[in-house]
């Protein structure tokens, strides 16, 4: 059988075999006109402590749970304590950056999110959130791949992009998403003649059987000429916008190039690792503040270096779960439940935490011990996908979900 | 489908010890054909080797598949010098952990990026340093590559890359650098064909393991440091290890236990530590540490005061439950035979593994006897991981490497995703198609093999002239690295289009007068059968 996907891409290849560049000329003008709204995905692989990147400070047992690594709460001209944000909560100091996209209300964050699954398994927890179905692990394609197999596309191969070397979870499927590592190397190299070589590599992936590797490579040499013509790695960070020289920082200063570029790209995603911090987490300095110092750094770098493209842009962080509310015998956390998520961006109803807060009292615990889920997650990844990537009935993209009234956390 | 079966050869499975399913799996097991065709020994070469060179097939058939397939089950008497000649420029690898503490000596705080996080390419794109602890990895690295090239110890050294995934520690966190080696050296070699308990028991009482998932500083709930920088702090329970021993060690996410269990794991593992971390580190059981109170495991209940036995018995439950024998058989019947592991053969291997507690070479016996690994769906099922591909591709080619190469093939493998020692989440890396096949890492691969046919690749020892005897005949050449390199199992297609790629002038160079072809871009056209399709899988 052939699958929709297939068809897609042999009618995508015939087109290119005949009248290529011109053709990919219009599509990206066509794209740069529409002014395309995107989303950008960051998934923070390794659940990170939602009660240190976001912090109750007023919640009465938030300090006593974390006696060496609870952040300081607000204080007036305290640099290093959580940056306040609406009397109750606080920014980690260390993403004190994003501050400023605070108070300009284009970051809003939404807390107390999570899955309905219980797991506290890295794998399980990251699969399910990937592939959007809590607690069933035969679902075969990720959510986003969905979403961009959903909504009408712009046909571009770079409509859905992973950064990193491999294609995550979230974006397998039929959508034909590309990954790749480093926009600069996305190209045939050879000492000589490589135009002989990209041919005759492209030749072979072009007909037989449709399967995985054929569909893949047929997708890579139709992404690889739109680059070329498009010159995306020539564009240089605008608004001396600084990128950290982190694999975040990399990533997102290559979407960004993408999303100048124009060349049609409407999902991006990529990881940022690092967040398991079960010893030696720290509080406003240590390795958790690292990690959220290169998130907050990237993120502002990526929202100066995007100017008013930002207005079309969405920057959603997720995580598989959060971590315990009380530290552990190494001043560091274990696996938890509930934790938080960040939204940046132009149509970000931002200001604001979203989600109701379950408290950290002993008996609201989910399970004794761990923050509870009151945003199931799906709730707000359908909202995300309404609202940025237009797609009408977002229920769908999660199957047996009945759907949830939305936050209003996108306009 | 064309399937000649030449001889059959009944194989019999020795299974040494007693149990319950002994009849059962040997039932099972025995007197299965092993087919002997050329393309049976193809497909053992690609799923029990790191690839097959151009003579294997030939040495093979001389020697018998199922001599062959004994002799890599019985790894010590297969005479490998080659290999440890090229091994000996890596100085680390005979190296105890106190000697690589004490010649590779954790750089100064300034010398030191400020995050390691922020510089997560330095472990493949630098040289490597000599004098700095990255140098333990990177020859780590380069030793994995050389020995899956040039051992004759090939399923050994499969081994060992699926045992090391299986548990998987990640070489750039903290101490563990300078503990993998003896890791690698000292639990996951030896054991690679020997017994699961080993494994499991070795890895649990390793530094690497010990450091890598924080059991080394998981103590009693109560417990007050007394002494050095941190004294009078409290210290107390990490489920971390305890978790990911039953998760991906052992029984599985669906192997039945329970957060509580969890808990009650780590509370039974409290005091098996490290001591000495940076100078001589070695395992220790420390008392004081220890949780003394009873504990409740899988509904089997600890009495008080076990002490280090505690932790014994918990691994001793774990390699006992029938939920590990699945588990173990699952993932390695998805090394072997394909992606999605036929639920029968499964229950197989799981007999297998039960009836002769945990014994590997037993296992891989029922794996290759059964008929779902010859099967003709499974032949070519698989996608090759890239350090497979990379390996690979060298041994196709009859390359020879020395240490250095190993450095720059390492890089190759981590450019198409697969950073060795570099899988930082506890699953180590994935073992399915979708996992390594993406646009930016096919287009890796394909560079990869331009590198190597173009000779761009330091330290790799490739000639192209054996297939290239005659370069006015480029049909000729062509011929022979379908045949050396795919074993005449090239889909019409490809050979349509390697064919069209004969007439291009300049794969096919014209001589100044155009009197006929002169010669062939015999790199080119290696090139692109390496980076074709059928060439991705085994």
């Amino acid at each position: 059988m052939m699958t929709r996907r297939a068809l897609l891409k042999a009618g995508a290849c015939a087109l290119a075999a005949v009248a290529a560049p011109p053709r990919f000329l219009a599509r990206a003008a066509v794209a740069a006109e529409a002014r395309r709204k995107v989303l950008v995905a960051i998934f923070q692989r390794g659940a990170v402590d939602g009660l240190s990147m976001v912090v109750p400070y007023a919640d009465r047992d938030y300090a006593a749970a974390r006696a060496s690594i609870a952040i300081r709460a607000p204080r007036e001209g305290d640099a290093g304590a959580a940056q306040e944000l609406d009397g109750f909560f606080g920014l980690h100091p260390a993403l004190e950056p994003l501050t400023t996209l605070w108070r300009s209300r284009s970051l809003a964050i939404v807390h107390a999110c999570g899955s309905p699954d219980r797991s506290r398994s890295h794998f399980d927890a990251q699969d399910y959130m990937e592939s959007g179905t809590p607690g069933v692990k035969s679902t075969p394609d990720g959510w986003l791949a969905r979403a961009a197999g959903t909504r009408s596309t712009s046909g571009s191969p770079f409509r859905a992009v992973a950064l990193g070397p491999t294609l995550p979870r979230i974006l397998r499927g039929d959508a034909g998403a590309i990954s790749l590592a480093a926009l600069d190397r996305f190209d045939v190299r050879a000492t000589a003649e490589a135009a002989v070589a990209r041919k005759g590599f492209e030749s072979l992936y072009e007909q037989g059987v449709q399967d995985l590797l054929h569909g893949t490579g047929r997708e890579t040499f139709e992404a690889m000429r739109m680059l070329k013509s498009a010159n995306a790695t020539s564009l240089a960070p605008a608004n001396n916008a600084q990128y950290p020289r982190s694999r975040l920082g990399e990533s997102l200063r290559q979407i960004a190039q993408l999303i100048r570029a124009g060349v049609g790209l409407e999902i991006a995603f990529t990881d940022a690792e690092g967040w398991d911090t079960h010893v030696g987490q720290g509080a406003e300095q240590g390795q958790l503040a690292n990690r959220l110092r290169d998130l907050g750094a990237s993120l502002m770098a990526f929202t100066q270096d995007l100017g008013d493209r930002m207005g079309d842009v969405v920057v959603l962080t997720m995580s598989e779960f959060g971590r315990t509310v009380a530290e552990n015998g190494n001043r560091g956390t274990d696996h938890g439940h509930a934790t938080a998520m960040l939204l940046l961006g132009g149509g970000v109803r931002g200001g604001r935490v979203y989600g109701r807060w379950p408290g950290l009292a002993r008996e609201r615990l989910h399970e004794g011990r761990d923050l509870a889920v009151t945003t199931d997650f799906r709730a707000l990844f359908a909202e995300v996908s309404e609202r940025q990537l237009r797609i009408a009935r977002p229920a769908t993209l999660f199957p047996g979900w009945a759907g949830a009234p939305p936050l209003g956390v996108i306009g | 489908m064309r399937r000649r079966l030449a001889a059959v050869v009944l194989v019999t499975v020795a299974l040494v010890r007693g149990g319950g399913d002994v009849e059962r799996a040997q039932a099972a097991s025995s007197a299965v054909a092993i087919p002997s065709d050329d393309a049976a020994i193809v497909h053992a070469l690609s799923r029990l080797t790191f690839g097959p060179r151009p003579a294997d097939v030939a040495r093979v058939k001389a020697l018998g598949l199922t001599s062959w397939i004994d002799g890599q089950l019985e790894p010590q008497r297969l005479d490998d010098r080659t290999a440890e000649h090229a091994l000996a420029a890596l100085p680390t690898l005979t190296m105890s952990i106190a000697e690589l503490q004490r010649q590779y000596p954790r750089p100064k705080a300034a010398e030191k990026p400020a995050d390691p996080q922020m510089a997560p390419r330095a472990l493949y794109d630098r040289p490597p340093p000599e004098n700095r602890p990255i140098r333990i990895v990177a020859e780590m690295q380069a030793a994995r590559l050389v020995r899956a090239i040039e051992s004759e110890r090939q399923l050994r050294e499969v081994m060992v890359d699926f045992w090391f995934n299986h548990f998987n520690v990640h070489a750039a966190k903290g101490e563990v650098k300078w503990y993998v080696t003896s890791y690698e050296r000292d639990v996951i070699r030896p054991h690679a064909l020997g017994r699961f308990g080993d494994l499991l028991r070795g890895t649990a009482t390793h530094p690497a393991m010990l450091f890598y998932l924080d059991n080394w500083l998981s103590t009693r709930a109560d417990f007050t440091v007394r002494f050095g920088p941190n004294r009078g702090k409290r210290a107390g329970l990490n489920e971390n290890y305890a978790r990911e021993l039953m998760e991906l060690h052992t029984l599985g996410v669906d192997g039945g236990y329970t957060q509580q269990d969890v808990t009650e794991v780590a509370r039974a593992f409290t005091g098996w530590t490290i001591d000495r971390p940076r100078e001589a580190a070695r395992f220790i059981f420390r008392p004081a540490l220890h949780d003394r109170g009873a504990k409740t495991i899988l509904g089997t209940r600890l009495p008080a005061g076990g002490g280090q036995d505690d932790g014994e018995r918990v691994l001793a439950m774990l390699l006992r439950h029938p939920a590990t024998a699945r588990f173990i058989a699952t993932k390695l019947v998805r090394r072997f035979v394909s992606d999605d592991p036929p639920p029968a053969l499964v229950e197989r291997v799981a007999a297998t593994f039960r009836a002769t507690d945990g014994d590997v070479r037993s296992v891989l016996r029922t794996i290759i006897a059964a008929p779902e690994f010859w099967a003709p769906d499974a032949r070519r099922a698989k996608i090759k991981k890239p350090f497979e591909y990379v390996a690979s591709a060298v041994r196709a080619v009859d390359g020879h490497v020395d240490a250095r190469a190993g450095f720059r093939l390492a890089r190759s493998a981590a450019e198409m995703g697969e950073g060795l020692f570099g899988a930082q989440p506890p699953t180590g890396y994935p073992d399915r198609a979708e996992a390594w096949v993406n646009a930016g890492a096919l287009l890796a691969r394909m560079n990869f093999a331009l590198a190597l046919t173009q000779r761009r690749l330091p330290g790799v020892a490739v000639d192209l002239s054996p297939f290239a005897i005659d370069r006015a005949a480029p049909e000729v050449t062509l011929d022979r690295l379908l045949l050396s390199l795919l074993h005449g199992e090239a889909s019409s297609q490809t050979r349509a289009v390697l064919t069209a790629q004969l007439n291009t002038p300049e794969i096919r160079r014209q001589t100044v007068d155009d009197r006929g072809p002169a010669d062939t871009d015999v790199e080119k056209l290696a090139a692109l059968v390496i980076g074709s399709p059928e060439f991705q899988r085994r």
